[in-house]
């Protein structure tokens, strides 16, 4: 360009531009939400001190501030809250006609939306995740599923066509803490369409969520009893498990603990369905659309810090293609805003606990002390709180623990393939099979891939997507038994003959 | 054919057989991603920097059948000191105006660093013969434009004539060189799908652009931010690959203060903090410069004033 520039006294102060452009922070203000100094449990539609008399403290993750003193649920307390629910369960919720038992759940689903700051907020407060992902992933799903199974309650033959659906009784359901109300809307909205009663228990780690939920069912005055929320760590799971007057377990969390409450169950008549670990392979084929590819991968690992059973935690990536990929995803990783949950611009919050934390820590350890390559982007961390980089590690062969062993953390193992085949094989070769990833603008070749992964969900072009619709859940160690969509239903309602 | 600078690649094999299958875009994801960084919250400090950068890159846009030499005038004026009241505003990168204004807004912009660019070749639809077009770059060129914003000739793009669509850009590129910043506008409205974007973005870079613009303003349709993102990442893979660097002009439908932000924010974690200058990046607007100018008081003072204390022009 020739044209000169000539003497211009017209931009003094704007003309000292920032060598950087640091967003300032914007923090979602956590006045809007109120939590108790402590909480009994919720049992026959009111809070009650646990008989236990025990209680441990829950904590933001984020400022190792403890944030409320939380009930330590005992065997009494657990056998109070199955038989609230049983005598629910025959008295007021089974017979209830179906319309009703939707007008319940539409109204819990709604008081979801209307209070989903309020319950956005405490979602990140207490479990670590980004406000961006509470607010924008975990509510909205979460009253999706009341309404979506809400449209059920009074159409059940119609899910089960000539095999005339009926409720099976008390559900005992213990969720996990990576997405708390989220699970809690996947476990409760198509028990209570069927017409069970509920006892949910959630995380040790994550108990406010579900604390708060409480408030929303006395809004929606649901009849007491329906639904019952004993907290505690694993002995009060225990305790629900092999309750005698429990018909049914829904579990979703660790593999080794779903392997426990199988062999408990074995032989009791108990139904039981188990949502478990995964190790998921995303695989990029060269022709995909490799920007996007990039975006599918960092929200396939770092969504949730990694805190996902179904996270894309193995990468696969067609060697003809392995160096642009790699080095657009290190640029991608550079962007990462890693820090406060409640700061809105934050991509990466909290590590959820210290003892995930060390597990994160040491699986990583494992990775380089195997010979693994790790690639961290300069990120600067917190000083108070549970922090981990999101880490990818290139260089790693199949046996690595890291590409066998759910991390369920903010680390990515890279692994290469040169055809579909290897792909299927590679992907395939895991205990696991909950879900699956493919990247490719061929859609024959989609659709073929589709066919060779053992995984319950495999996603084209896009990666952790969920929808009430779709049903969720696994192969293998992975679990048994599908959450959402009708097949949600088929776990909680007795079919003649049955 | 002539022969362009650096070439992306791929543009060694001829146009036909190749450009279909330069890359291709997954639209969910990618209107996922723009989404998603639209929901960045600036604040304070930060949005003060975003708004007065807004300023910096911004080309204050006429581009009607009634412009008058008048109205050409006031907006260069108004492009020059956007807020007579307060020195600290920076002035807009461009006017940018139809052919045969430009002498008028040259009268205004000369003496201060703001660039006169004028649309050329049968602007908006790029409908007549490559003659006319290229001398109505040579007039613009003589009249003394800085900037020359030519169309691409969508018709051949949209019926596989590539080459043709190219060689235009090559000629017009050959005019401009060393007298005009050429940015050449894909009219993104009229290309249909994400991939026509990215393979007419490259096409454009192929053939000399120094900016690729989305649009001409003149469609319902204009600059989205997907559109934007998409175009930043063609740009984003030319310079990895080649070292070289294009700007982007978003034009069309950016109207508040809030819009260019989220422009702006697109632009600096695709391509980073470099790309924040006028000479990588710009926002045509026609409208946009008075709700930045009353964001910013309002960021200062912490109220918003009337309209009516800063000037329509």
């Amino acid at each position: 360009m020739t044209k000169t520039k000539r003497e211009v006294a017209r931009r003094p102060a704007s003309a000292a531009i920032p060598s950087g452009w640091e967003y300032a922070p914007a923090p979602e203000s956590r006045d809007i939400v109120r939590v108790n100094e402590s909480y009994g449990l919720y049992i026959g539609g009111g809070f009650v001190e646990p008989l236990s008399n025990e209680r441990y403290t829950t904590i933001d993750p984020a400022r190792e501030e403890p944030l409320s003193e939380i009930a330590q649920a005992g065997k009494a307390d657990v056998d109070r809250a199955v038989k609230s629910a049983r005598e629910a369960y025959a008295e007021r919720w089974s017979n209830l006609r179906p319309s009703e038992r939707a007008k319940y759940l539409f109204r819990i689903a709604r008081l979801l939306q209307e209070r989903s700051r309020e319950f956005a907020v405490l979602e990140s407060l207490n479990g670590g995740k980004p406000i961006r992902e509470s607010r924008d992933v975990d509510l909205p799903l979460a009253a999706a599923h009341f309404f979506y199974y809400a449209g059920w309650a009074d159409k059940l033959e119609y899910a089960f066509p000539n095999r005339t659906p009926r409720p099976i009784g008390v559900a005992g359901q213990i969720i996990p803490w990576n997405f708390p109300l989220l699970m809690l809307a996947w476990k409760i909205a198509p028990a209570l369409a069927a017409g069970n009663t509920v006892v949910l228990k959630p995380a040790e780690t994550t108990p406010l969520s579900a604390l708060l939920f409480c408030d929303v069912v006395r809004q929606a005055e649901l009849p007491p009893g329906v639904v019952n929320i004993v907290t505690g760590d694993g002995r009060t799971g225990a305790e629900l498990v092999s309750h005698p007057d429990v018909d049914k377990i829904a579990f979703t969390g660790s593999t080794e603990v779903g392997k426990a409450i199988a062999r408990t169950l074995a032989g009791t008549g108990k139904r039981l369905t188990l949502e478990l670990g995964g190790k998921a392979a995303n695989i990029i084929f060269d022709d995909a659309a490799l920007d996007q590819a990039v975006e599918g991968i960092v929200n396939g690992i770092y969504f949730n810090q990694g805190h996902v059973c179904c996270a894309g935690s193995r990468l696969f990536v067609q060697e003809s293609i392995y160096e642009t990929v790699m080095a657009k995803l290190k640029r991608r990783m550079r962007t990462l805003r890693v820090g406060d949950p409640l700061d809105k611009n934050t991509d990466v919050g909290a590590i959820n606990s210290k003892q995930q934390l060390d597990k994160i820590g040491a699986l990583v350890q494992s990775g380089i002390d195997e010979g693994a390559e790790i690639y961290q982007p300069p990120c600067k961390l917190p000083e108070r709180g549970y922090w981990f980089v999101p880490t990818v590690f290139t260089n790693v062969a199949q046996s690595y623990r890291i590409a066998q062993e759910e991390i369920f953390g903010p680390v990515l193992s890279v692994l290469t393939f040169r055809t579909p085949d290897e792909a299927i094989e590679k992907a395939n070769n895991t205990p696991y099979g909950l879900s699956a990833g493919v990247w490719t603008e061929k859609g024959s070749r989609i659709l073929a891939m589709a066919q060779g992964l053992r995984a319950g969900v495999v996603w084209a072009n896009t990666y952790n997507r969920f929808d009430p619709a779709s049903p969720f859940g696994g192969y293998k160690e992975s679990g048994f038994g599908r959450e959402g969509g009708r097949h949600g239903l088929e776990p909680y309602v007795q079919l003649d003959g049955e | 054919m002539a022969t362009a600078p650096v070439l992306p690649g791929g543009f060694e094999l001829p146009l036909e057989p190749r450009l279909p299958r330069l890359g291709s875009i997954d639209a969910v994801a990618l209107e996922a991603r723009a989404a998603a960084l639209a929901t960045r919250s600036i604040k304070r400090e930060s949005k003060l920097f975003a708004l007065d950068l807004a300023i910096r890159v911004m080309d204050l846009t006429t581009l009607e059948g009634a412009d008058t030499p008048g109205k050409v005038s006031a907006l260069a004026s108004k492009g020059i000191h956007p807020d007579p009241s307060d020195p600290h505003i920076p002035s807009v990168a461009a006017i940018c105006v139809y052919p045969n204004l430009v002498p008028y807004a040259l009268e205004r912009t000369r003496g201060t660093d703001v660039n006169v660019a004028a649309v050329a070749t049968a602007f908006p639809s790029g409908q007549s013969s490559l003659d006319v077009k290229l001398a109505e770059v040579r007039e613009v060129l003589d009249a003394g434009a800085q900037e020359v914003d030519m169309v691409i000739d969508r018709g051949a793009f949209l019926s596989g004539r590539y080459a043709q669509v190219y060689d235009e850009i090559v000629r017009v590129k050959e005019a401009c060189a060393g007298r005009a910043h050429l940015k050449v506008i894909l009219e993104t409205g009229e290309l249909g799908t994400y991939d026509n974007i990215r393979r007419a973005s490259l096409l454009a870079i192929a053939g000399g652009a120094d900016f690729i613009k989305t649009s001409t303003g003149k469609l319902p349709s204009s600059a989205t931010l997907p559109v934007t993102l998409c175009m930043l990442e063609v740009i984003r893979d030319v310079h990895e690959e080649t070292g070289r660097v294009v700007g982007l002009k978003a034009a069309g439908g950016i109207r508040q203060a809030k819009q260019a932000v989220q422009y702006l924010v697109q632009v600096h974690e695709t391509l980073g903090l470099a790309w924040l200058t006028p000479d990588r990046y710009r926002l045509g607007a026609s409208s946009l410069l008075n709700d930045v100018l009353m964001q910013i008081r309002k960021e200062r003072t912490g109220r918003y004033q009337n309209p009516d204390y800063f000037t329509v022009d």
